[in-house]
């Protein structure tokens, strides 16, 4: 079984699964339980300033968007950061990190925009010794009205400020959680940055309404008959994390800035794709509360049998392996040329690739009056719609075409030279090509 | 050439083609779709009923999640660490009355989820794919016998081998496997699965298997305890209760069990003799694997017959409506009294049976069916006990499997306690190596 040690910012964990900010980790009791199911790090649910305890809804703090059989796909949530005392969740934070040295156990803080308030917390969540801290910026709702949150994370000039603040009264690492409630996340990881962030983490939940009651006209979670916009995560968020991942870890200004990937993560597939994309360590929150904390045992197995079948010993081996891989659209090789592929033995003749290509697409699939479905060669663009909405898997493939052979579609001969819309004759910028 | 209809007992009843449909896979395996849209139903139960229900408490919601996500070599894994027949009990497991009886699924809709053949589609794919998943632990200089090959023998042979010790394991029979070998219907383990199983399982190393090796016959209790560090029995019931009814040496009347053997050991199913007309007296998984069996060797006719109502039956009701789909008659509150013919049996005589304050009488009212052959399935008896103390005719055993005697521990169908199936020897064989481990290494 291939080791899975990791070490993110200098904090070495067991695993690379870290339970996210969250309910999971909102007090000893749950974090004590989730270190000793197996997690390897935790991100204690945020803490905020002293004072009279944040207050929650009483009632419905959950919408839920179901695949088929009731499977959770995506959660939102209008939850505020903890509401228990401050002086509670740092005297259990330092009695757990006491308790689990192996583990990584990182503080969570909000606190308003105000240099006074993060020298006031910071010293105190250095007594507790856990290993660094995480800067909320992300919380998209009740905590962005008052100035915190997502408001914060939204505005790239505050973030460095604050990024910087904490950096000057904190001497163990500093990561910056991403909202991703902004349209362009290199702009708030370049300001992490240069604030001297360790590391940022992303993605926060994206701003949503999950539902909306039909009979009572109100948004779900409804409070007394009013509903308003939450978090979204889970496996649903997952594509949206993962491209922001990709964004930070292949931009000039950011690469090589270390990534705690969150967002969907439910497998060790998942985290795999992450780390591939860049990220050090993956973070877990829906995955957590669908299935409890017993979901870890799977993501360990998994992603240590992963790594023996591809030979790799460490996670240290395949993190950032993809990135080279991401690029722009416009670097893609035009002269690529693939078909779609039907196995008939395999195929069901459920007719499903048909009705997607006749009525949506390319008209590229023939059917006979005894069902057969065939693709035409000379109509097929190779789009993968069909292989997507197929039931059957590998029923249908794309198979490239070699260079030399002729596309039917086009008339014209496959090239094995690599070229790119850059030098493309159609497009009127295209520079001639060297 | 013979057919169902051939007087007597007679060789051949069904031609080649015909027999190998019968005695095919009694489930198909799943294919890997399936597989997908099976474990997808799992709902990863907290601290799972399923898990409580196995005798070998599989962490079956991590294994299921283990196919959905696309790793059935890993989900094997976690099997094996808990049953390292897990390939064989989920052919054999009666998991209508054990998992499968107790998924949220079967409560909530009627239709669990299909633990027994995820099981299978993950142990198939690793036994195909891989080696033996598992290392032996540095060599610990420890020896331990275990008396018998069967499930609760090979079991415990492979954890302590596992653990670093050396086993030699002595089995009377000429082929390792037990009951997987000689006993389970030919329908649930095909091509030869008992004995593929075994090869792959002493895959871990540290273990000699001495065929031909009796206890009772040659071999001493107490020789074996002077030469190695712990003893484990796994001899299973060896024997056969008689029905104690005249005429019961009649030929024609034989032991299920041996039938079975010879079932399972033919080279060429088309070469065992079946009676046109078959009686089958008992109510247990044995009775029911006969009759069915001889069902599919083309006997015209066979009945079970069992001396209480459907409603006490060992057998499940699945292995009832099993036996009665592939034409076997079930008949209840009847009990034997008579075997008649001239030299071999021809008839069966049949007392109706009804119970009053809980013990079994004859009406008086009885019945004759033709018989060209009887069956005795009315359970199993100990035969070798190497003079240790005994509870309700087995092995007393306390805690995991430890005996009168010092050093000897015992499990699977010899031993007090427990049901007796593949899965639960397998359970008894593993914890006693646990146990045999802690008082080895201490
Ligand atoms: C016909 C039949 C069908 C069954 N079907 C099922 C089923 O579908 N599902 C299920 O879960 N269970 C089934 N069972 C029960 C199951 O087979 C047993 O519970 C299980 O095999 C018990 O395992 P064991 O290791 O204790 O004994 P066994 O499997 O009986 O193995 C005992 C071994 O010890 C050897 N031995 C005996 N005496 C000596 C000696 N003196 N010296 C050395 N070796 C000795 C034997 O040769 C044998 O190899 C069935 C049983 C029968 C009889
Ligand atoms: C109920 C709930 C409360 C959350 N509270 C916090 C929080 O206090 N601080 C924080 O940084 N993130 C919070 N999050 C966001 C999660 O840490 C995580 O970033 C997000 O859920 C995406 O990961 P997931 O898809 O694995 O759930 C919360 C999420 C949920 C569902
Ligand atoms: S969608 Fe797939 S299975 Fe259905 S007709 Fe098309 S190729 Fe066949
Ligand atoms: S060993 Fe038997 S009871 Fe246990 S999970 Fe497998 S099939 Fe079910
Ligand atoms: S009880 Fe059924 S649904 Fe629940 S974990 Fe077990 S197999 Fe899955």
């Amino acid at each position: 079984m291939a080791d899975l040690t990791t070490t993110f910012l200098g904090i070495t964990s067991p695993n690379p699964f870290w339970l996210a900010s969250a309910p999971p980790t909102d007090k000893e009791y749950n974090v004590r339980r989730a270190f000793e199911a197996g997690w390897g790090g935790v991100v204690w649910k945020t803490i905020g300033e002293d004072g009279p305890p944040i207050v929650n809804v009483n009632g419905p703090r959950y919408g839920v968007v179901y695949g088929a059989d009731r499977r959770v796909l995506g959660l939102n949530n209008i939850e505020l950061i903890t509401d228990r005392p401050l002086e509670v969740n740092l005297e259990e934070m330092a009695r757990v990190k006491a308790d689990y040295p192996d583990r990584a156990l990182i503080a969570s803080i909000m606190v308003p925009c105000e240099e006074e308030a993060w020298k006031r917390i910071l010293p105190r969540v250095a007594e507790t010794g856990v290993d660094g801290i995480e800067l909320n910026f992300g919380c998209p709702h009740g905590m962005s009205e008052r100035g915190m949150g997502a408001a914060v994370g939204q505005v790239p000039e505050y973030i460095e400020m604050v990024t910087r603040w904490c950096k000057q009264n904190y001497d163990k690492p500093v990561i910056v959680k991403l909202t991703p409630n902004i349209t362009d996340i290199r702009y708030p990881a370049r300001a992490a940055k240069n604030g001297g962030a360790d590391a940022v983490s992303l993605i926060n939940t994206v701003s949503s309404i999950t539902s909306v009651n039909l009979d009572t006209m109100s948004p779900e979670p409804s409070i007394d008959g009013k509903g308003s916009h939450g978090g979204y995560c889970g496996p649903a968020v997952k594509p949206i994390a993962l491209n922001m991942v990709a964004d930070i870890a292949r931009d000039p200004e950011t690469a090589g800035l270390p990534i705690s990937g969150i967002g969907g993560v439910t497998t060790w597939r998942d985290a795999a794709e992450y780390m591939s994309l860049g990220a050090g360590n993956v973070q877990v929150c829906t995955a957590a509360m669908t299935y409890g904390f017993r979901i870890v045992e799977e993501m360990k197995r998994g992603l240590s049998q992963w790594m023996d079948e591809k030979g790799y010993t460490s996670t240290a081996d395949f993190i950032g392996r993809a990135v080279p891989n991401v690029t722009d659209w416009q670097y893609l090789n035009l002269n690529y040329v693939a078909k779609a592929k039907i196995d008939q033995d395999a195929c069901i003749k459920c007719g499903r690739c048909y009705a997607a290509c006749e009525d949506t697409s390319h008209q590229a699939i023939s059917m006979s009056p005894d069902r057969v479905f065939e693709v035409i060669d000379a109509e097929c663009v190779a789009c993968n719609l069909c292989v997507d909405v197929c039931p059957v898997e590998d029923c249908i493939t794309m198979v490239p075409m070699t260079p030399g052979e002729v596309d039917p579609r086009t008339g014209k001969t496959v090239e094995a030279d690599y070229a790119n819309w850059t030098t493309h004759p159609n497009n009127p910028a295209a520079q001639a090509a060297e | 050439m013979p057919d169902p209809m051939t007087q007597g007992i007679a060789a051949g009843r069904l031609d080649a083609t015909q027999i190998a449909r019968n005695f095919d896979d009694l489930h198909a395996p799943l294919a890997s779709h399936e597989a997908a849209v099976a474990a997808d139903r799992c709902y990863f139960c907290y601290d799972a009923p399923c898990v409580t229900a196995c005798p070998t408490a599989i962490d079956i919601p991590l294994f299921i999640r283990q196919i959905q996500v696309g790793q059935p070599e890993a989900a094997a894994v976690t099997i094996f660490e808990q049953n390292i027949l897990g390939g064989m009990c989920a052919r054999v497991c009666p998991t209508e009355t054990l998992c499968e009886e107790a998924c949220v699924r079967e409560a909530a809709e009627g239709k669990p989820v299909e633990i027994g053949r995820l099981q299978r589609y993950a142990t198939d794919t690793l036994m195909a794919r891989q080696g033996h998943p598992f290392v032996r632990a540095e060599p610990t200089g420890k020896t331990v016998a275990v008396v018998g090959a069967g499930p609760a023998g090979l079991a415990c042979a492979h954890r302590l081998a596992m653990k670093g010790h050396d086993v030699t394991i002595f089995e009377a029979k000429g082929k390792p496997g037990g009951l997987n070998e000689y006993g389970i219907a030919a329908y649930k383990t095909v091509d030869d699965f008992a004995g593929r199983e075994v090869d792959w399982l002493m895959g871990i190393g540290g273990i000699t298997i001495e065929t031909g090796q009796a206890l009772g016959e040659g071999l001493s209790l107490d020789a074996l305890r002077a030469d190695h560090d712990a003893v484990f029995l796994a001899v299973g019931l060896g024997g056969v209760n008689a029905l104690g009814v005249e005429g019961e040496a009649r030929d024609g009347v034989e032991d299920a069990v041996g039938f079975i053997a010879d079932l399972r050991q033919a080279r060429d199913l088309r070469d065992l003799p079946v009676g046109r007309n078959v009686v089958v007296i008992g109510g247990g998984m044995t009775a029911i694997d006969a009759a069915l069996q001889s069902r599919l060797l083309g006997a015209e006719t066979v009945t079970i017959a069992y001396r209480r109502g459907r409603d006490r039956m060992p057998a499940s009701r699945y292995e009832q409506d099993l036996a009665a789909s592939k034409g076997v008659r079930l008949m209840f509150n009847v009990m034997p009294v008579a075997v008649h013919g001239n030299g071999s049996v021809a008839e069966i005589e049949l007392e109706y049976t009804a119970e009053r304050n809980g013990s079994l009488t004859g009406t008086g009212e009885t019945l004759r069916l033709p018989a060209d052959q009887v069956f005795k399935a009315i359970g199993q008896v100990l035969t070798t006990d190497g003079g240790l103390e005994l509870a309700c005719g087995k092995i007393a055993v306390t805690g995991a499997g430890r005996t009168s005697a010092d050093g000897v521990w015992a499990g699977g169908d010899c031993a007090s306690g427990g049901d007796d199936l593949t899965v639960t020897a397998v359970a008894e064989g593993r914890d006693a190596a646990e146990d045999i481990h802690g008082a080895l290494i201490g």
